[in-house]
């Protein structure tokens, strides 16, 4: 009898251990591919070789050294970081009268609010590009981050809200009881007890920005406010044949590196991130 | 003492509510209602991109030219497809991984890292990965389907839209398993592990506590999931444009309408495109409340 059940324990968990390889192996396998291809120079880019002949950076060099990618990919971070950065604070100072105050019209305000992070994005495209020219932000860096605010503060408005709202009411009280503006309750109590949420909504507004394409691609025209998909997606040969894999690989290794260590340092944040609206919605 | 904290919350007005809510309602009417309502404006006139038209107001000639156009219809055709498919398959196998990752507790935090990674990489390069690892001639994935045997000569992944669209589904079904996943993981971990270890002192099947225990408790998770996958697909546009070169055969409703608003410049004509995408999407996300609600007074009960 015991055989019988350590062998069945044994399949299953060899069956177990095998199916997360090949989990493993799924997941990586492409982004391990593009960095091998990465390394790889001249037609040696064109043989299966599971390993490059050497580390031969010529390709990341190529790329950096192609005019404006080092441009774009510092208009990607300070776009990512100006827009996680103005998204936070709104959201902080909307989220504390929708998780903490009464007033009327509240649940329809936050069903909007929660609607708005279902929005097809071709939807606002030409109005925000009108917009944009007419403010003359087309072609800016701030003409991006205002279109991003449509991306990311309906999303940190309603997790920011979710998380107040566990908030205990004690801890308002006795600055209550002290005499405390609004705006200090805020500032001075909130916001240290938020800061953990508010990495997380940092995060996934950062991730959100960093990647975005469709707005990146229809407002910017030039290098001055190119972001680096949007430079990925342009970079192109001296001929229209002559697809220069290998620098694209590069660049896709250079641009997906923030997110790795993202990922890896903040494991547990984006999945909480990522399942607050859902779970609670 | 609490005389004094009911005093002070009865004065709340809700004017200083406003004043909170006020900066961020103002960036998402500029950045959100505004042009959301100029799409709809402009869906009704022939505004031309320079304005060499009037843009004066055609009715609804915008939508009667929109389902005339067979263009469009395969557009809607491709987006419903690709999002039936991707969906479906990322349910399925969201589901085994979530399941597999909730039982095996050695190396959960690693795989969990793992799958993120998918998910985090930029949309357009990932597409551009795929697409050199679907290249026809030197693609590692001809070489590995000839190697294995499943193909006798390459296969030109981007000539016909197809196959194309298989190749699409292939790397959304890559890129959004983890999340779907996640999803899930999160929704099993909300089950008690009571029932678990009841199904298990009662000697339950592993398909039986599936089919009988978690799918009926992980239903509300599973919808949302379903619901929040399938508005993101409705919508795909990175994926499609890239992989699909921008062309109209494997088009989907957003790069349809993209097309027509900017690179042919007929306004008028890619609004009304704009417009019956967010219509469609609206009707989805109406028919995920209708549903949640239920479900929520199916618990109340």
């Amino acid at each position: 009898m015991i055989s019988k059940w350590r062998i069945q324990r044994f399949v299953r968990h060899s069956f177990l251990a095998f199916f997360c390889v090949l989990l493993a192996l799924w997941c990586l396998f492409p982004f391990y591919w593009a960095t091998v291809s990465s390394f790889k120079v001249g037609s040696e880019i064109f043989n299966t070789n599971f390993l490059p002949d050497s580390f031969n950076f010529c390709n990341y060099l190529s790329v950096l050294q192609t005019s404006g990618f080092g441009k774009s990919l510092a208009n990607s971070a300070v776009i990512a970081i100006a827009t996680v950065a103005i998204a936070s604070l709104l959201a902080l100072l909307a989220a504390y009268p929708m998780a903490r105050m009464e007033f009327r019209g509240k649940k329809r305000l936050l069903f909007l609010i929660l609607s708005a992070t279902m929005f097809p994005q071709v939807a606002v495209l030409f109005g925000m590009f009108e917009l944009l020219r007419f403010f003359d932000l087309y072609n800016s860096r701030e003409g991006l981050v205002l279109s991003y605010m449509i991306l990311t503060l309906p999303f940190t408005v309603w997790t920011l809200t979710n998380f107040m709202r566990q908030v205990p009411k004690e801890i308002e009280e006795a600055a209550i009881m002290d005499g405390a503006s609004k705006l200090t309750i805020l500032f001075r109590i909130f916001f240290p007890i938020m800061r953990p949420s508010m990495v997380t909504t940092g995060l996934m507004a950062f991730i959100t920005s960093w990647n975005e394409f469709l707005f990146a691609l229809t407002f910017s025209l030039t290098g001055r406010a190119r972001t680096v998909p949007v430079a990925i997606s342009m970079l192109s040969g001296a001929g229209q044949h002559e697809i220069p894999w290998g620098n694209i690989m590069a660049a896709s290794v250079i641009v997906t590196i923030p997110l790795i260590l993202i990922v890896i340092f903040f494991q547990r944040k984006i999945i909480s991130g990522l399942t607050t609206g859902a779970i609670k919605g | 003492m609490t005389g004094k904290i009911r005093q002070y919350f009865s004065k709340y007005h809700a004017l200083k509510a406003w004043l909170f809510l006020s900066p961020c309602l103002v960036v998402i009417l500029i950045s959100g209602a505004w042009p959301l309502l100029r799409t709809f404006y402009l869906s009704f006139t022939n505004t031309a991109i320079d304005y060499s038209s009037a843009g004066a107001f055609v009715g609804c000639d915008n939508f009667s030219n929109l389902f005339e156009d067979p263009d469009w219809w395969e557009a809607v055709k491709n987006t419903l497809f690709f999002a039936v498919v991707s969906v479906s398959l990322e349910a399925v196998f969201g589901f085994c991984v979530a399941f597999v990752l909730h039982r095996n507790t050695h190396f959960k935090t690693v795989l969990r890292a793992v799958v993120l990674i998918p998910w985090a990489i930029p949309t357009v390069v990932s597409a551009k990965i795929w697409g050199w690892m679907f290249h026809d001639v030197y693609g590692i994935i001809n070489r590995i389907l000839e190697f294995v045997g499943i193909i006798s000569k390459p296969i030109s992944w981007i000539a016909s839209s197809e196959l194309t669209m298989v190749a699409i589904i292939i790397v959304d079904v890559w890129k959004t398993t983890p999340f779907m996943a996640l999803l899930l993981l999160a929704g099993l971990q909300s089950i008690s592990n009571e029932c678990f270890e009841a199904a298990k002192v009662d000697g339950v099947s592993t398909w039986r506590l599936i089919w009988c225990i978690v799918l009926p408790m992980l239903k509300p998770t599973f919808v949302v999931a379903l619901i929040f996958r399938t508005l993101d697909a409705l919508r795909v546009f990175d994926l499609v444009y890239i992989l699909g070169s921008g062309d109209l055969s494997c088009a989907t409703m957003s790069v349809y309408a993209r097309r027509y608003l900017l690179d042919f410049g007929e306004v008028g004509r890619g609004s009304s495109a704009a417009a019956m995408l967010f219509f469609i999407v609206a009707l989805v996300s109406v028919l995920y409340f209708t549903i949640s609600q239920r479900n929520l007074r199916k618990v109340n009960k």
